[in-house]
């Protein structure tokens, strides 16, 4: 088993896998680049109405193809079904917003439903009809790698590159668009256009993800990405690239666990990896994971109790429970009482707070944002000039 | 047959025609609504050639509007709006734009200089990266409102004021002739008031035209050289000592009490 995972991983487990497994890596590389700008223009959302959408187009496509006698699953013809429908879908959730009062939510929520039911009873209908290779269509639901062919593969390869390429030529456009939509245009950007474009290159993602990973989990291959990367960094290339390397990395993994273990559908085995990824960093990110931030908090409040306890010591008010064995351990604390390092500490850190009480007075609006007042060494965040002048006026 | 439509009572103060070229900005019978409501209701305005002014009106006078419809950003009923004598699509290249601050995701991934560098875009063009001559001109455009030693930083780690500050070192970037300004001195600090006074007064001396939308009527006399008082219409407009006076203040801010109840439905 571990063998054939390692071959399946290394593209050794025959051509036509490694196909498969490549694609799948193309697609999830395609989806975090182009999901990176959905969810900065907080447009996640309508990318799920429209891949619910693309069901009822794909029924009624096949039972074109059966009436104009072509066999059974005709690919083109079913994603061709699949555009138009979640195309219409898409442009519905518009009109139901610019006419109505409805806001976007309530508007992707009913378009979603009606057409997914939709789609549902139509292939409902298709089942008690007897035409032939309608078991396939169930896999548009929930994905299958497996019913992948090699031609299809390297087609999804080849449009999920090409999705990728477009979004890195228009990395700067869309930026302004994602950041400030109005500025943009007041420079003569065409800010509807660029939009359509980002839902064109949504589109192209869904369509071509609809097989593998199944219309039910496929906006998770544009959401995922971008917002794990998002706890990685504050840059938008880094969070482009790394939006991308996460959705390839699921898609990669994710489409050797389905060749392993077929019984699974292949969409939900690469969403569940890139849901693995998505814990992982939301949880250890060094910049803005929980346990990071927990730390950093954490910390604060520790050196402000500390802080309090060296003072409280100086005026003769004893400290116990945690904290004294806290101080006990830095080396401040002895049998209950400063040592001649903790007096030293004690007496730094009141005039560091005399300082920056003085400084908050005197100068409110110059208070620094990324430094922790009132805690950091006033003389390692100020200036010495202004450190001097504060001195004069708080200390006696 | 159009002058029975003027509004009544709105007068314009006679201004010194100008010896320079077309107005910045002209404006033309524009209304705009919100659902049948009007906002913006028949303004005509023509701005003076250079100088500094400040949009005045109560909340909801439409003042925001006002910018936003001049700049194509809201959809007009009716109206003309001509910037140095074309229409406002074709001279995008002289407006330079600050929007509200709120206006904005401020967790947005990007630094300082990134935004700013935004105020290039229109000069770059399609496709091309931000080029290094064009990063320097975005920097110096934070240097001129203090903000040179932020310019990694990335922007949800800044104060409002220097939010508000990199917000209009974008605008310069823009390097425009007539400026539009959303309230740039709401809500900022001592320094930043006086950073973005100094910048509006560089750009009045480099004989700039901004139009500022200003909710301080303390500071209008001390900053502005204009004043263009509205509610919904046009109330006046013209240099700030002939214009600011506590009578036309008055109608921009009280107007009548209402002679009878005015009913909220259509009668049954």
């Amino acid at each position: 088993m571990i063998d054939e995972a390692i071959r399946i991983l290394t593209f050794q487990a025959g051509f036509n896998s490694a196909v498969v497994v490549a694609g799948t890596a193309a697609l999830g590389l395609a989806g975090g680049t182009v999901g990176t700008f959905l969810l900065l223009r907080r447009r996640a959302l309508v990318s799920d109405a429209l891949s619910h959408a693309t069901l009822p187009g794909i029924a009624v496509a096949f039972l074109i193809g059966a009436a104009l006698g072509l066999p059974g699953r005709s690919l083109p013809l079913l994603l061709a079904g699949a555009v138009a429908s979640g195309v219409l879908g898409l442009l519905t959730v518009q009109w139901l917003v610019r006419q109505t009062r409805l806001t976007e939510d309530s508007a992707i929520g009913a378009v979603l439903s009606v057409f997914f039911g939709l789609g549902i009873v139509l292939l409902s209908l298709i089942q008690t009809l007897e035409l032939g290779g309608q078991a396939g269509l169930k896999t548009f639901i929930l994905g299958q790698t497996a019913a992948m062919a090699q031609g299809e593969a390297i087609a999804i390869g080849l449009l999920a590159a090409g999705a990728a390429a477009t979004v890195a030529l228009l990395f700067k456009e869309l930026r302004a668009l994602a950041f400030d939509p109005g500025f943009a245009a007041v420079q003569g950007w065409p800010v509807a256009r660029l939009d359509l474009a980002l839902m064109g290159l949504a589109t192209l993602v869904t369509v071509i993800g609809l097989q593998t990973v199944g219309l039910i989990l496929v906006v998770a291959l544009l959401i995922i990405p971008p917002a794990a990367a998002r706890f990685w960094t504050d840059r938008l290339s880094v969070l482009t690239i790394a939006a991308a390397a996460i959705g390839a990395l699921s898609g990669w993994l994710g489409a050797t666990l389905s060749a392993l273990l077929p019984k699974l559908p292949a969409g939900a085995v690469i969403v569940l990896v890139a849901g693995a990824i998505f814990l992982v960093s939301f949880l250890f990110a060094p910049a803005r994971g929980l346990l990071a931030v927990g730390l950093r908090n954490g910390r604060l409040r520790l050196s402000f109790a500390e802080r309090r306890a060296l003072a409280g010591l100086l005026a003769g008010r004893p400290v116990d429970g945690p904290l004294a064995w806290w101080l006990g351990a830095r080396g401040f604390l002895r049998d209950g009482r400063l040592t001649p390092r903790g007096e030293v500490a004690a007496k730094a850190a009141e005039r560091n707070r005399r300082l920056w009480d003085r400084f908050l007075a005197d100068y409110p609006a110059l208070v620094p944002a990324h430094a922790n007042w009132g805690v950091d060494p006033i003389d390692e965040v100020l200036p010495g000039d202004m450190v001097r002048l504060l001195e004069e006026r708080a200390l006696p | 047959m159009q002058y029975l439509w003027r509004t009544p009572g709105s007068h314009t103060l006679p201004e010194e025609a100008s010896p320079i070229g077309p107005a910045p900005l002209s404006v033309r019978d524009l209304t705009v609504a919100y659902h049948r409501k009007p906002v913006l209701w028949n303004v005509d305005y023509t701005a003076p050639n250079g100088g500094l002014i400040a949009v005045v009106g109560p909340n909801g006078a439409g003042k925001s509007t006002l910018i936003k419809a001049c700049l194509g950003l809201v959809p007009r009923v009716s109206g003309t709006v001509e910037v140095f004598g074309q229409p406002v699509a074709k001279q995008r290249r002289l407006i330079g734009y600050v929007p509200q601050r709120e206006s904005v995701d401020w967790d947005f991934p990007v630094s300082a200089l990134d935004v700013v560098a935004m105020g290039r875009y229109g000069k770059i063009g399609w496709f091309r990266p931000v080029s290094r001559a064009h990063k320097e001109a975005a920097l110096h455009a934070l240097e001129r409102v203090g903000m040179a030693d932020f310019a990694r930083r990335q922007i949800g780690q800044l104060s409002g004021g220097q939010q508000q500050r990199v917000f209009l070192a974008r605008a310069l970037a823009q390097e425009a002739q007539l400026y539009f300004m959303d309230e740039p001195f709401a809500g900022v600090d001592a320094a930043t008031e006086r950073a973005v006074l100094q910048v509006l007064r560089d750009l009045d001396a480099a004989g700039r035209t901004v139009i500022c939308v200003h909710h301080d009527l303390q500071t209008v006399a001390e900053y502005f050289d204009h004043v263009l008082l509205m509610n919904t219409r046009v109330v006046a407009h013209g240099p700030v000592a002939r214009t600011l006076t506590p009578e036309l203040l008055g109608r921009t801010y009280g107007g009548q009490p209402l002679p009878l109840p005015v009913r909220e439905t259509a009668a049954p």
